[in-house]
């Protein structure tokens, strides 16, 4: 049977032990991003164009196919790849060429950046070409407005929505 | 790995000395690891019960929900998130605890490569349970445990698309991804508790509870803790905002500032380095053990002692092989056996009184054998001079008999203090090889071997099978529980033992009636 002295002692460690564990459950504190910083993240999933254009078959063509095979075009699996630009207050952050995933290159082309820029009044440009032109860009959205203290600015990109997306 | 595990070992025997300032030996907490981990685990099961009834998973009543919970319900929900949240940072400590304990008692080699093995996966699932415990919450923190979870698992070339697409924006976030958390929340620690079953495969009479004292202190101590210092969420998650400040959970998510900020390849480099080194650290290098525990039947009755002592379930009866009129057979598994010889002191025909035949007990060690011992037994008797001759039998696990050997003091190292048949006391009094015995093993309830200090006290005291006869005058023997850092109190032991050996004399054994000796035997029986 412990004494009083073993259980005052048992007292102080239950203590200590429960101090560790509250005190490392929450304590010290990680800052992720520093204050009057603001982050912009571009992310997207694009395919880009087919690499060879469909070619709409024959009715002959299609005679010869079998019945559940019978589609009107004929189109390469292969895509070109995805170039994307993004520029703010004039300088080139991220210049890249995406290529399509997947092992015959028929995949969408992907991205996932994160960059951090001051807070405050910034212009940002976004740029994408996913055809087959060899210059320019098939979509282009500007962005123009204030970036508060530790605001998070998504570039998201959606074909069907008309382009790039600021939210 | 010698010089990892020595400093190690020394902090830990320093702080069970410590602890036992305080704690009866079998509640010291540095001895109840392993169980205090599963005590935590239960704990955290039935706080999250009761949290999950109230819980949402939804996007938006995620957060909402743990909120009333904490202000609204905080006397008994929110109790029980806090209790659940420190008890699951108290089974990381524990178990971290206890595998580096293992470690540095070097007990994760040779045979023990298995309990080594399995655990890890268990530490792992322990992790994925707890880190997407903190999803949940759909707090700030949560927020930046889900984007650089998501983040660190996008480098890998598996996923079709960036989960961590999935947080871009408020709008990109569906209610689908805390069905499946919670989900995992639940599933991966039934896994868990599966790969702990697993893990005790090969322990024989695993304690998977700690004693009651030690039970009711740490809850009490951690249902303290919530209610003086409650768990609370760190603001409503925001993906249109990158959290400032968090207060991390060190205990699980210690590496998270290094996920965010080094390199992909780097991080799962080294995690996938560091799990190798983890499953193949057995090997690092093989240990060079003592061959297992042979059984001589010509000597083994089948009496079962062997079995129920051993404890790392490595021997087995099975159906009598040779024809003797005995039930069964005692066989031992080399795979499963550590040579602790916990099983030859445990058979009754290890007695150092045989003359007539060889002294081939039933179970014996072959590089340690009974007759081995007992030849050291005399060598030292003979050796030792003085007015009170001590003769130390010493566990080599405990490591400190050695250093007390002197003109008067002979020691002989066992490979656990198990492995001595309580006869061997009785030989050395009554043959006077030395006029008393000390039986210096590990700290009690820390036994390198699991059972041996227990077993020992057991056969002293009469409680266990082979036990010490009644003749044997038990003011000439000592036992220390002495573990690795107490040759002071084996020294003191020593002095203390001299000193009443050279009042009581020389050993005489009593002239016995037949009355005397029907006393005895009925006694010893």
């Amino acid at each position: 049977m412990p004494n009083l002295t073993q259980y005052i002692g048992q007292a102080l460690l239950y203590a200590t032990f429960a101090a560790a564990i509250g005190t490392l459950a929450s304590w010290p504190s990680h800052t992720q991003l520093p204050a009057n910083s603001a982050q912009i993240k571009l992310a997207f999933n694009h395919g880009g164009a087919r690499v060879e254009d469909c070619r709409k078959l024959t009715a002959q063509e299609l005679s010869k196919l079998p019945s559940n095979k019978r589609k009107p075009n004929d189109c390469s699996r292969e895509r070109v790849p995805v170039t994307i630009q993004l520029m703010v207050d004039g300088n080139l952050l991220y210049d890249a060429v995406l290529l399509p995933s997947g092992l015959s290159s028929d995949g969408q082309a992907r991205t996932y950046q994160k960059f951090t820029v001051p807070a405050g009044k910034h212009v940002i440009l976004a740029r994408l070409r996913d055809s087959k032109r060899a210059e320019g860009f098939d979509y282009e959205s500007k962005f123009e407005g204030e970036l508060s203290s530790r605001q998070n600015l998504a570039i998201d990109f959606k074909a069907e929505q008309g382009g790039f997306l600021f939210r | 790995m010698h010089f990892v595990r020595r400093p190690l070992r020394a902090g830990f025997d320093a702080g069970e000395r410590l602890f036992a300032l305080a704690f009866p030996a079998n509640a010291n907490p540095l001895l109840n690891l392993g169980a205090l981990g599963f005590f935590f685990y239960w704990i955290v099961t039935v706080s999250g019960i009761y949290v999950y009834i109230f819980f949402d998973t939804g996007v938006t009543q995620a957060f909402a929900s743990i909120e009333y919970m904490t202000n609204e319900q905080w006397y008994a929900a929110g109790l029980m998130r806090s209790l659940h949240r420190y008890a699951s940072d108290a089974l990381v400590a524990v178990v971290l605890l206890h595998i580096l304990r293992e470690f540095s008692r070097d007990r994760y080699r040779g045979v023990r490569w298995f309990n080594w093995v399995t655990g890890v996966p268990v530490l792992l699932f322990i992790y994925i349970a707890g880190i997407s415990g903190y999803w949940l919450v759909w707090d700030n923190l949560a927020q930046y445990v889900a984007i650089v979870s998501t983040e660190w698992l996008d480098h890998l070339p598996f996923f079709g698309q960036p989960i961590a697409r999935n947080f871009l924006s408020p709008e990109t976030l569906e209610s689908r991804f805390f069905t499946l958390m919670i989900f995992m929340h639940i599933a991966v620690p039934l896994i868990a508790l599966i790969g702990l079953w697993v893990h005790l495969q090969r322990v024989s009479k695993p304690r998977i509870n700690p004693p009651r004292e030690l039970a009711i202190g740490t809850a009490l101590a951690l249902l303290a803790l919530s209610a003086v210092y409650p768990a609370t969420s760190q603001g409503a998650a925001d993906l249109a905002k990158v959290p400032g400040s968090i207060g991390l959970d060190w205990f699980y998510l210690g590496a998270y500032p290094l996920l965010e900020t080094l390199p992909g390849p780097v991080t799962w480099s080294t995690a996938v380095t560091l799990l190798i080194i983890m499953v193949a650290i057995p090997w690092l290098p093989p240990m060079k053990r003592q061959r297992a525990a042979v059984v001589d039947l010509a000597n083994c009755n089948g009496c079962t002692r062997c079995m129920n002592d051993c404890p790392y379930s490595a021997i087995t009866m099975q159906i009598r092989s040779d024809g003797r009129p005995f039930e069964g057979e005692a066989v031992v598994d080399p795979n499963l056996c550590v040579a602790c010889g916990i099983c030859a002191g445990a058979c009754p025909t290890s007695t150092p009184f045989r003359r007539l035949s060889d002294l081939i007990p039933g179970i014996d060690l072959p590089d340690r054998s009974m007759a081995a011992i007992r030849a050291e037994v005399e060598d030292e008797g003979a050796r030792i001079t003085g007015p009170a001759r001590i003769m130390i039998f010493g566990c080599i696990n405990a490591g400190v008999a050695m250093s007390c050997r002197s003109d008067n003091v002979g020691v002989v190292s066992l490979n656990c203090t198990g492995q001595l048949p309580p006869s061997f006391i009785d030989y050395v009094i009554s043959q006077k090889f030395a006029d008393g015995v000390i039986i210096a093993g590990c700290s009690e309830n820390s036994c390198h071997n699991r059972f041996g200090t227990r077993w020992t006290a057991d056969r002293l005291s009469g409680a266990r099978d082979p036990n010490l006869r009644a003749r044997v005058p038990r003011e000439r023997l000592v036992v220390v529980w002495a573990g690795r850092l107490g040759v002071s109190m084996l020294r003191r032991e020593i002095s203390t033992l001299a000193a009443r050996l050279a009042i009581l004399g020389p050993f005489k054994p009593k002239m016995y009636s037949r009355g005397a000796i029907a006393e005895e035997e009925k006694s010893d029986a």
